[in-house]
């Protein structure tokens, strides 16, 4: 990489907490953030799986009247995230045209487009909104962040499934090397606890159905894992050239050294068995670095605590890392959150730019009976990290074939 | 019953400040939505469909234009009613 760059700012809304320090506590505790959904729609729909991770915090206790009328509550969600990673990089002052959106979502407005479609077969096509097709678009948690921070540098949502925010953060590089930007919030959001995809997920036995016991339902790498839990919410980062960020004194937790996407041709939904696609975008990414594979000391999985995914995703990083992956410590943080979809690459991001900021791995839970096919050194309880230059990466693979890493360096 | 002229501007400027987050005070019937509440169309579509719902009127979408004012609003409300 021609410049470097740095991480200045977080921000989040989870299903462990409205911010990212109240996530970041109740991650390294071991909480989890997956409860029994109360709404009506459970019942009356008979949904098969009636728990999921929702918002610690509603975005309705966060954001004015106007904005929660005007926004989908996917964008809602990135609206309280990317104020509070843009408050914690300091309010940068920074040139609006050289200052850029990178912003994802999975689904996207799946509330606004779903209860526009029930208004209008209840109330015919004058009761709907005006301001549906923006509040459905994709590319609306965006565009409500670039307006909201008066970002002129261009806008953009990556959409590749549950990969879409981790490529959003390997996008955020592109634009910084380009040279043409200083500044970049990079992250992406999820609000899909809708009954709908809910009943869509189940129908293709992708999320557990542990509905007895919500809070160990996402068990990645144990032997009764059955799927993953779905959770909503929104992270992100502020990303920034280390020396526009040093020409301000901004507080630094971390290098974004590497970012890498690559697709794998194989299924619609099932990941390549032979992780090639995945292991394509791990070296990627260090190349970018210009790392060797003994630099990393900490990996985010993706592990969504699907049988198949866990295994998968094991696969492609002992292609990659050989014998050394016995020396590095991995986290499935998605048995705390659960799966924030188009948001789970940003808030693990942010859980890896602070396990090297901190110096602590955060633990998985739920991890009784590790499956013997997964011989990983999986964290269970907050693991400290070595001192020196260290490296991390974060996984994310999503339907669609897509595999995104980005790799971070500790800069304390 | 029919509701008077002020009920109808009370009412309507709740409508306003839930879309917009302007202050009902400055809901006046002199106020032009466009030149002094700074209202735009879409917001404007949305405040109308939400007035229609609310006073049990219905307001033609050739007439929307017509409204300039929060007075030709509420007027055209109270004798819609």
């Amino acid at each position: 990489m021609t410049r470097k760059l740095v991480v200045t700012g977080l921000g989040a809304t989870t299903p462990l907490g409205g911010d990212v320090q109240t996530t970041w506590r109740a991650l390294l505790a071991g909480e989890s953030g997956i409860t029994t959904l109360e709404q009506e729609w459970v019942a009356r729909h008979g949904l098969p799986v009636t728990f999921a991770g929702q918002a610690k915090v509603s975005a309705k206790d966060v954001l004015s009247v106007p904005e929660t009328k005007r926004l989908d509550p996917s964008s809602q969600f990135a609206l309280i995230a990317a104020r509070e990673a843009w408050a914690d990089a300091g309010t940068p002052d920074v040139d609006p045209e050289r200052l850029a959106v990178e912003f994802a979502t999975g689904i996207g407005g799946v509330w606004t487009l779903l209860d526009a479609y029930d208004n209008l077969n209840a109330n015919g096509p004058r009761r709907v909104l005006p301001m549906t097709v923006p509040m459905l678009m994709p590319n609306g948690p965006a565009a409500a962040i670039g307006m909201d921070i008066a970002a002129r540098g261009g806008v953009r949502t990556a959409v590749s499934a549950c990969a879409s925010s981790t490529e959003a953060i390997a996008n955020a590089i592109t634009r910084l090397q380009s040279g043409d930007i200083d500044v970049v919030v990079a992250g992406g959001c999820e609000a899909a606890i809708h009954p709908l995809p809910i009943a869509a997920f189940a129908s293709m036995h992708a999320v557990s159905r542990n509905n007895e016991n919500p809070a160990q339902a996402s068990r990645p790498y144990d032997t009764a894992r059955d799927g993953f839990v779905m959770g909503e919410g929104a992270g992100a980062l502020v990303i920034e050239t280390e020396e526009h960020a040093k020409a301000r004194g901004a507080k630094i937790y971390a290098y974004l050294v590497g970012g890498a996407v690559t697709s794998d041709a194989h299924h619609i939904t099932a990941p390549d068995p032979e992780g090639t696609g995945a292991a394509r975008a791990v070296i990627a990414a260090l190349k970018q670095a210009g790392a060797n594979i003994e630099d990393v000391v900490h990996i985010n999985a993706h592990a969504t605590s699907t049988p198949v995914g866990d295994v998968a995703e094991y696969t492609a990083l002992k292609r990659v890392f050989g014998d050394h992956l016995e020396k590095i410590c991995v986290s499935a943080t998605k048995s705390s959150t659960g799966h924030l979809l188009g948001g789970a690459g940003a808030i693990e991001a942010i859980f890896t730019v602070l396990a090297l900021h901190e110096r602590t791995a955060p633990p998985t839970i739920n991890l009784d009976n590790q499956d013997p096919e997964i011989p990983l050194d999986v964290v269970t309880s907050p693991r400290k990290l070595p001192e020196g230059e260290i490296l991390a990466i974060s996984n994310s693979f999503g339907f669609g074939g897509h595999n995104a890493v980005v790799a971070f360096k500790s800069a304390n | 019953m029919a509701l008077s002229q002020t009920e109808v501007l009370a009412g309507l400027a709740e409508i306003v400040n839930e879309e917009t987050g302007i202050d009902t005070s400055s809901v006046q019937m002199d106020k032009s939505f466009v030149d002094d509440l700074d209202i735009d169309s879409i917001s404007m579509l949305t405040i109308v469909m939400n007035a229609e719902g609310k006073f049990g009127v219905t307001i033609p979408e050739e007439k929307v234009a017509d409204l300039k004012t929060v007075g030709d609003a509420v007027n055209f409300i109270t004798d819609a009613q």
